[in-house]
């Protein structure tokens, strides 16, 4: 066995849980989270005691032995937690599914429980008055949110290829247009078309609101086990075909302009390893979950795995590739920006309704799926397929 | 919500010399003593040589502007009243490989938010300054060049 085939669809995700999405939820981040979960297990039809493993975000407000200690698990095996935000979730799945390849545990829980609807939940609002990491260099010059550090990058790029805004509107009208099918979606009843988009008021010129995720609540989880047993589950497995982390040489988190090439992302060491990795190369994916806390990001992204060439994307989204029946549709829940904002969880249950066919928004036979995390920060990527 | 702008440290062993530098009106890029490697912003070690003699380099006090972005609120309450203000990416003279993030204003006494987003432009030249938001902080900022004629703007690569 050589080592590529260590990890190669050896493990599944075979249960997707969440609770109901909105701003304000009544329910605390602990109580949602284990709502999630027990409905993920449900889901997957396993018995919550056989559960040994546990992966989490390092920004997760509920720790594993409350989440333990409420759910009734077994004794524990394995549990690690993944930094970097919207870059962290591939890499909490990736994680547990190395410790069921490698027997260390049995059934992995993965979640993210969030209460973001609060202005001041936001991370940037907590900002001290003085600053000693690196964004000592950029937020008292005014730089102080992400969307003022990703603005930066997309001003460059529509110099760098003439790249428009209404191109970069096809990314938010595309994926409000999946999220008008999706009953979960908290954009299902809000129309939205061109106007709206180019009307809409600046955030951080050059990208207005619609180029933001939604700032909500809810929580999410997933189970994982060894392929073997996934055949006595409820549900289709989506095989785990492909992972890896990826952190770029010099990276500097979210305000990464200081590498030779700023736009060669962190996503460009994931998608080099990744690929080799993965049976599949960039045009044999059928869908992919591409994550967008902001609109550029799903651009960028689409560059640096492979799926266009350099300075294409703006041009591809414009083309209507990325909706229904184009050439690879994304972000077919509606995605950060119209269905929910859980730090790209929710990217990771759509994909698993796409392998099992049952999205709201299902491409034809299915087979492989793409998923993505945060482009500007160190991240990480998955390959699920079908059995 | 922090009601004043956020500062830096500025006691740091890795970049207390920088602004020192600013409070000097000179502005510093890290240089290796070992190998010569530039780098912004500071760090601990030189990566090219893994030596941890460090010392700096006096930037010109001129470059162009990378990109620039302009927000608009929701913003801390220190920024809100300033905005839409413009931010920018600056390439100083002389040094290629450097980015530096540098608020653009009209002058060092009117500060961050005096420049009107219309009259910039990728590629424009910009002169240094300091912007005194305390008495331990000179941030560095940039001034554009109006004796700068648009025709010399950096053309598209
Ligand atoms: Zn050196």
């Amino acid at each position: 066995m050589s080592d590529r085939a260590a990890l190669k669809d050896r493990t599944a995700i075979v249960g997707i849980g969440q609770t109901e999405f909105g701003k304000n939820l009544e329910h605390t981040e602990l109580q949602l989270a284990c709502m999630a979960i027990r409905n993920a297990l449900d889901d997957a039809g396993i018995d919550a005691s056989d559960v040994d493993a546990l992966g989490c975000f390092t920004q997760e407000t509920t720790p594993e032995f409350e989440i333990a200690r409420n759910l009734g698990f077994g004794e524990l095996h394995f549990f690690s937690q993944v930094a970097h935000g919207g870059g962290a979730v591939c890499g909490a799945i990736g994680q547990v599914a190395m410790a069921i390849a490698l027997g260390i545990a049995k059934v992995g829980v993965v979640w993210r429980s969030r209460k973001r609807g609060d202005p001041s939940k936001r991370q940037w609002a907590g900002v001290q008055p003085r600053i000693d990491d690196h964004w000592k260099w950029s937020r008292p010059h005014g730089l102080s949110r992400p969307v003022d550090e990703v603005a930066m990058l997309m001003r460059r790029y529509m110099h760098d290829h003439g790249a428009t805004r209404e191109q970069l509107a096809a990314v938010a009208l595309t994926q409000r247009a999946y999220a008008r099918r999706n009953p979960d979606a908290l954009m299902r009843d809000r129309e939205m078309g061109l106007e709206d988009y180019l009307e809409a008021r600046m955030i951080s010129d050059p990208l207005c609101l619609f180029d933001n995720c939604l700032e909500s609540d809810g929580a999410i989880a997933i189970v994982l086990t060894a392929t073997d047993r996934a055949a006595d589950c409820r549900h289709r497995p989506a095989l785990i075909h492909a992972f890896s982390q990826g952190m770029s040489r010099e990276h500097q988190l979210m305000t990464d302009y200081h590498g030779a090439d700023p736009f060669v992302s962190s996503s460009s060491a994931t998608a080099r390893n990744l690929w080799r990795h993965s049976d599949l190369a960039p045009p044999d994916i059928d869908v992919a979950q591409i994550y967008d806390a902001f609109s550029p990001l799903v651009l960028f992204s689409l560059e640096n795995y492979g799926f266009c060439g350099r300075g294409e994307a703006a041009a591809m989204a414009g083309s209507g590739a990325l909706g229904e029946g184009g050439q690879l549709p994304v972000n077919t829940s509606g995605g950060s920006l119209s269905e929910v904002y859980l730090h790209g969880a929710n990217l990771v249950t759509e994909a698993v309704r796409q392998i099992r066919g049952t999205s709201p928004n299902q491409v034809s036979d299915a087979r492989n799926c793409f998923i993505s995390t945060c482009d500007s920060t160190p991240n990480g990527a998955l390959i699920l397929r079908r059995q | 919500m922090i009601e004043s702008i956020p500062l830096p440290i500025v006691d740091d062993p890795a970049d207390r010399a920088f602004w020192q530098g600013c409070d000097e009106g000179r502005l510093l890029v890290q240089a290796c003593k070992q190998c010569g490697h530039r780098q912004h912003p500071p760090r601990a070690m030189c990566p090219a040589c893994r030596s941890m003699e460090l010392g700096w380099q006096e930037c010109a006090p001129t470059g162009r502007l990378w990109s620039y972005v302009v927000p608009h609120p929701p913003l801390l309450p220190a920024f809100a009243p300033l905005a839409p203000y413009v931010v920018g990416l600056i390439i100083p003279d002389g040094l290629p490989g450097i980015r530096m993030v540098g608020a653009i204003v009209a002058s060092a006494e009117e500060g961050i938010g005096s420049v009107a987003p219309a009259e910039i432009a990728i590629g424009d030249r910009m002169r240094l300054t300091f912007v005194r938001l305390a008495e331990d902080v000179a941030l560095p900022c940039w001034v554009p060049d109006a004796a700068c004629a648009p025709s010399e703007r950096e053309e598209k690569p």
